[in-house]
């Protein structure tokens, strides 16, 4: 949390799908919560631009892909779950 | 309702996997436009299965494919592939097309999630390749991470849809956990079963040390197929199912022609000889000459220019060579010029089925009208008493099929007796024509002795012959049967010797017998002909006699009458007429 760099996620959704609609509210919900103003969010539906989903090999939605900082990771799932999606940005150290 | 009778319209059309045999259990392939199950252990084929089917349908059926690996890295699979001679780098460009789709080590999971990435990409590049088949490698992998067994089905549900929807040919692979492929009902995946059209079991066992691969339809919605386990090989090009008496194969065009067995009087025992493309068995125990008989119909087959591949498993290939150089058998010239091929393998390792798809690709390769396998019992040795028995049953059905000569030798155990007992593997019911070859100890000689115990469409002798082996060659002899006794070796050749000085004394009899005839004969024919001339002479002088009585009488008359004149006359008148009264 030191340093102010932004965040910039691709989030990869299967248009209405449930689990999808899912994910969209809670990136948005998380990153109001721990990244405020410094994030941007790209949402892609792959039945729209399957093209970028193959060329990004995303197979299964929703993943979220983190462009920067780097590394680049990807985190599938509806990120229902805080702690582990915290963990992966390494906003967290530990878990606790 | 009309798209599902368009459907089941199109079920009755096959997707032709390429697999040899494989086609021929299901009549025809995959069920086009549905989905099959492949399900099978580690290292039971299944990206080889998969990978063939699309390498045949882009190659030969002009149907594109996509292979989605979750498993393997794609250029690992084609790397693995290369072995198979399947030209993927080619076919790579526009006909096949590799996804990866493994799951990052590192992949970060929150929460459910669905498949829909996939299938949208699989959307857009299907339609961009055209692709008609598609192969899900390992779907287990990525199924693995989903949390819950309802959301397993359900992503299984959404694929099985999606291929449906596309009529896309597929397969699907599935780990099975050991070989207890009864029990996948109640394995994770085991409704996968229910919904596909079609499910395939492929099994990796080891019998007695020996590896054994077999393949089973379990299901196959809307067709006939062969529901008993077929057994298979991954060889040098790819996978290949064995399939016992297929009509095809059964019906082979049999031939009138007679090949020669390399034996003059064993030809003239058989009716002129072998049949082209009948099968052959010469039983017998260990040193009988089973090899040399073999060995001398290979040296006759190349020596009409037809090749030949000699199979050894007992020996090695220059041993056969040189040991049969000594029965006046030379093979070596016709290994020179390649008319010849000789294999010599050891029957310890992989399984007879292994040897068989070896042999048959070999013969092919070399073109081979005449097979010698030596000793085919062998194979016995490898893996269980069932399976053997149908390699054995399946040799002969080949070769009946691409109308070779097959002669195969089969040693019998010692310890089953003198008898005539059946060759171990069974096959004696099949082959065409059977030479039981034997000893038999007479007087301290053990002899070698070869009777035809069947030899089918042919008249043959049903004597049995005393077999020699000697520098110029192998020769038949004809056994002395005497007084209910059959003679061999040096018996026979004393017995033989008895009866020619029988003969020569009697002949020299017949011939004292006819001089002293002849002799007779000359004295009794000069006796004729001295009679003959003492009757002439006798008739001579009877002729005489007769004439000088005559004259002698004339002259006595004469002289009488004289008399009665000069007497005076009448007196002789008067005399007469008084003697009447």
């Amino acid at each position: 949390m030191s340093q102010r760099g932004i965040f910039r996620f691709r989030l990869y959704v299967a248009g209405e799908a449930p689990n999808s609609t899912l994910a969209i509210a809670n990136l948005a919900a998380f990153c109001r919560a721990y990244l405020p103003d410094r994030y941007e969010i790209e949402i892609v539906d792959v039945f729209r631009e399957p093209k970028r989903a193959l060329a990004d090999s995303i197979f299964m939605t929703p993943t979220l892909v983190v462009r920067t900082p780097p590394p680049a990771r990807k985190i599938v799932g509806t990120l229902s779950q805080t702690q582990t999606v915290l963990l992966a940005l390494g906003l967290v150290s530990d878990v606790g | 309702m009309t798209s599902a009778r368009a459907s089941a319209a199109k079920l009755s059309v096959k997707a032709s996997t390429g697999i040899a045999g494989f086609d021929e259990i299901t009549g025809g392939g995959l069920p086009r436009g549905r989905t099959t199950l492949l399900v099978g252990g580690p290292g039971s084929g299944k990206t080889i299965f998969g990978l063939q089917f699309l390498v045949h349908g882009a190659q030969e059926c002009r149907e594109p494919g996509i292979f989605v690996a979750f498993e393997e890295s794609s250029p690992r699979i084609v790397a693995n592939a290369e072995s198979f001679g399947w030209n993927l780098a080619a076919l790579q460009k526009k006909k096949l097309y590799f996804m990866d789709a493994q799951p990052l080590a590192d992949l970060v999971q929150s929460g459910d999630f669905d498949l829909c990435g996939l299938l949208a990409a699989l959307d857009a590049k299907s339609r961009e390749l055209g692709a008609r088949r598609i192969v899900f490698d390992a779907l287990d992998v990525v199924l693995a991470l989903l949390p819950d067994p309802a959301l397993k089905r359900r992503e299984i549900y959404r694929l099985h849809e999606w291929l449906l929807a596309r009529e896309l040919t597929g397969i699907i692979t599935l780990k099975a956990g050991g070989d207890e492929t009864m029990s996948l009902s109640q394995q994770p995946f085991g409704f996968m079963q229910f919904m596909v059209d079609c499910a395939v079991m492929l099994n990796h066992s080891v019998v007695l040390g020996v590896s054994q691969r077999s393949l089973r339809v379990q299901k196959y919605r809307g067709s006939g197929f062969d529901e008993n386990e077929s057994a298979f090989l991954i060889g040098n090009r790819g996978f290949e199912v064995a399939v016992a008496h297929t009509q095809s194969r059964m019906d082979a065009t049999v031939s009138n022609e007679r090949v020669s067995s390399g034996v003059e009087r064993l030809d003239t025992m058989l009716g002129g000889g072998y049949y082209r493309g009948a099968s052959v068995l010469i039983t017998g125990f260990s040193g009988t000459a089973k090899t040399t008989l073999s060995g001398a119909f290979a040296e006759a087959a190349c020596r009409r220019g037809e090749h030949t591949m000699f199979v050894c498993f007992d020996t090695n290939s220059t041993e056969v060579i040189r040991n049969l150089r000594s029965v006046g058998i030379r093979l070596d010239r016709y290994v020179k010029n390649g008319s010849l091929r000789m294999i010599s393998s050891r029957a310890i390792t992989g399984s007879a089925e292994t040897y068989l798809v070896r042999i048959k690709a070999l013969a092919m390769e070399h073109g081979a009208r005449c097979v010698v396998i030596d000793p085919v019992s062998a194979w016995s040795k490898s893996g269980n008493d069932l399976s053997t028995q149908s390699v054995a049953d399946r040799l002969i059905d080949w070769s009946k099929g691409e109308g070779t000569t097959l002669v195969c030798t089969s040693l019998l155990d010692e310890m089953s007796g003198q008898g005539e007992g059946g060759s171990q593997l069974q096959i004696s019911a099949l082959v065409d024509t059977w030479i039981h070859l034997n000893y038999l100890i007479q007087a301290g000689e053990r002899n070698r002795g070869l009777s035809i115990v069947k030899s089918r469409g042919t008249a043959h002798s049903n004597q049995v012959r005393e077999l020699i082996l000697s520098d110029a060659g192998v020769t038949l002899t004809d056994t002395y049967t005497a007084g209910g006794e059959v003679l061999m070796g040096t018996l026979r050749w004393e017995k033989e010797r008895a009866e020619r000085v029988a003969t020569e004394a009697t002949d020299a009899a017949a011939k004292l017998k006819r001089l002293r005839l002849d002799a007779e004969e000359a004295e009794l024919e000069v006796r004729v002909k001295s009679l003959q001339t003492e009757l002439v002479a006798k008739q001579v002088e009877k002729a005489l006699l007769v004439r000088t009585t005559q004259s002698h009488e004339g002259e006595l008359s004469r002289g009488r009458t004289q008399m009665q004149e000069l007497r005076g006359a009448d007196a002789t008148t008067a005399v007469r007429k008084a003697t009447p009264p």
